[in-house]
């Protein structure tokens, strides 16, 4: 300790306290202050650089997920549509179809009541018919008999036998 | 420094580039270790004592400061390589003249009028002839005048303290034109980053980090390469200096007192979650602790460097005591596997120092909050 002691120097305090502040002070303002900032500056740059390619790399696989989304959607419409369309050419032909049988049923049920009305105009020309040889007949009967007692009753006879209704 | 700024250009990466420094600076001190010129020619000559003493002189030299910037000596001629160093003392006035003025020692250096010498790498104040007197310990009792000189370790501070300015600067500046570090820069941000991630905020803490890093880098950056430079063969001890690192310690010591929260001093003076009496027994204990905190990092950082430099010095004189082969094979290898030790003490101690200074400025800004 006494050693220790008996070899301080002074000077050598004072030098080295001296020069190491003015070496203090000069690194500080030219070596230390633009270090420091420049190692922050880019340490700070890299951290946004890695930072941006990370959220690059979320958007684009969010792109990638919604493009995915699209084209599922897109596939959908498409399957949506074909059932669509597939559901409308059915009910088309089914309604076509009951359409032509209603059609086909009124033409049927026309065809039976002009059948009707023909029928019944047949049978009242018939009843004509059938009055107009009643007429004759009797016109001859009235003639016939109004000559020949016998011949009139052969002759209804056979008048009648000779009526054929048809 | 001209290989090593070429190497710092080279695009390896960091931990390569490193490996590859770490073996320059042992390249260097093996080659150009002064002991080996040095006592080539003394071996031969002397006897093993006379070796004995002279090592234990020129380690007990090495680890004091000192006035000139002495690089070798040759013995046979008996002259001094290196250069001096300017005096600058208080003494009713400022005297400022060349150490080699002293002609290492051997004359009386006059200034205006008055006398001093230079005596185990002190200065006195004598009469013209140089007389010294002592006390009954051998202790010189002559004046001391202030002495604030440019010494070898403040010498090596400023040239130090250049080179690191420079080197950080040009980390800075690269900075202007790129988001990247280029050149030096590529093996200098590493270090920012470590001392930022690994020291400043584990200990102190995102809130406060910040207003503490410019000092904790100062800190961690002078100590190592200080700390390097005494594993050069140019024989620099500055950590070693027990005055460095006393200005470290207390530049610790004043910001953690000044950053201190209610938390903190709370803690000092009146520890929570004890009984009173415990209480009143932690306070001195506690407050104890402020000043051993930062001593410890004092000595904790000279006895490591000091002893480090002992060793690898007193590993370098058995070299050339044992006179036998396979003696100093095996000690050059220890002196090897040291030299890369230190290499490594070097280091950890420049990050021992600062971890425990951000784990001291975190304690001082500690919330209650952050306690739980």
């Amino acid at each position: 300790m006494e050693k220790l002691i008996s070899e301080f120097s002074v000077g050598l305090f004072f030098w080295q306290t001296f020069l190491f502040l003015v070496l203090l002070f000069l690194l500080r303002k030219y070596a230390w202050k633009p270090t420091l900032m420049a190692v922050n500056r880019r340490e700070k740059s890299i951290e946004e650089a890695l930072e941006s390619a990370e959220l690059a790399r979320k958007e684009l696989k969010k792109l990638q997920n919604s493009n995915s989304a699209l084209l599922q959607e897109a596939r959908d419409e498409r399957e949506q549509l074909l059932k669509e369309a597939k559901a409308m050419k059915n009910e088309i032909i089914a309604e076509a179809k009951t359409k032509a049988q209603e059609e086909a049923e009124k033409v049927l049920i026309a065809a039976r009541e002009e059948i009707k009305i023909e029928k019944s105009k047949a049978i009242a020309a018939l009843k004509t018919q059938v009055a107009d040889f009643s007429f004759q007949i009797a016109e001859k009967l009235l003639t016939e008999k109004l000559s020949d007692k016998d011949k009139q009753s052969a002759t209804v006879t056979t008048a009648l036998n000779e009526i054929n209704f048809n | 420094m001209r290989t090593l700024a070429a190497n710092f250009k080279t695009p390896y990466s960091s931990r390569s580039m490193r490996l590859k420094i770490v073996f320059l600076f042992v390249l260097f001190a093996l080659i150009f270790n002064p002991f080996t010129v040095k006592s080539e020619d003394t071996e031969k000559a002397a006897d093993s004592t006379n070796i004995r003493a002279e090592i234990k002189q020129d380690i007990l030299h090495h680890l004091q400061d000192a006035h000139d910037f002495h690089l070798l000596t040759d013995e046979s001629t008996g002259t001094h390589y290196g250069f001096p160093l300017p005096v600058i003392l208080w003494d009713d006035g400022l005297k400022m003249f060349m150490s080699s003025k002293f002609h290492h020692g051997e004359e009386v250096a006059e200034v205006n009028g008055n006398y001093y010498a230079l005596y185990h790498k002190h200065i006195y104040k004598t009469d013209a002839d140089g007389t010294l007197n002592y006390d009954e310990n051998h202790h010189v009792t002559n004046a001391k005048p202030l002495d604030f000189s440019i010494t070898k370790s403040v010498f090596s501070v400023i040239v130090v303290s250049i080179i690191i300015f420079f080197l950080f600067k040009a980390l800075g500046d690269g900075y202007k034109n790129s988001a990247i570090p280029r050149g030096v820069g590529k093996f200098l941000e590493p270090l920012v980053l470590f001392v930022r991630d690994e020291i400043a905020i584990p200990n102190i803490g995102e809130k406060h980090y910040q207003k503490y890093m410019s000092y904790l880098l100062t800190v961690f950056v002078f100590i190592w390469f200080i700390n390097l430079t005494g594993l050069t063969p140019l024989g620099i001890n500055v950590t070693g200096n027990i005055a460095v690192t006393f200005a470290l310690a207390l530049m610790t010591f004043i910001i953690t007192q000044v950053s201190g929260r209610g938390y903190y001093w709370k803690h000092i003076f009146w520890m929570p979650g004890v009984p009173v009496p415990m209480k009143i027994i932690l306070a001195p204990i506690e407050l104890l602790g402020v000043i051993i905190k930062p001593f410890a990092l004092m000595i904790r950082l000279y006895a490591n460097i000091s002893a480090g430099h002992i060793v690898l010095m007193s590993l370098v004189g058995l070299l050339f005591i044992f006179n036998n082969w396979f003696a100093r094979g095996a000690f050059l290898g220890l002196t090897l596997f040291l030299s890369i030790i230190e290499l490594l003490v070097a280091f950890l101690q420049a990050y021992i120092f600062t971890m425990l200074t951000a784990l001291y400025f975190g304690f001082a800004v500690e919330e209650h909050d952050e306690h739980q």
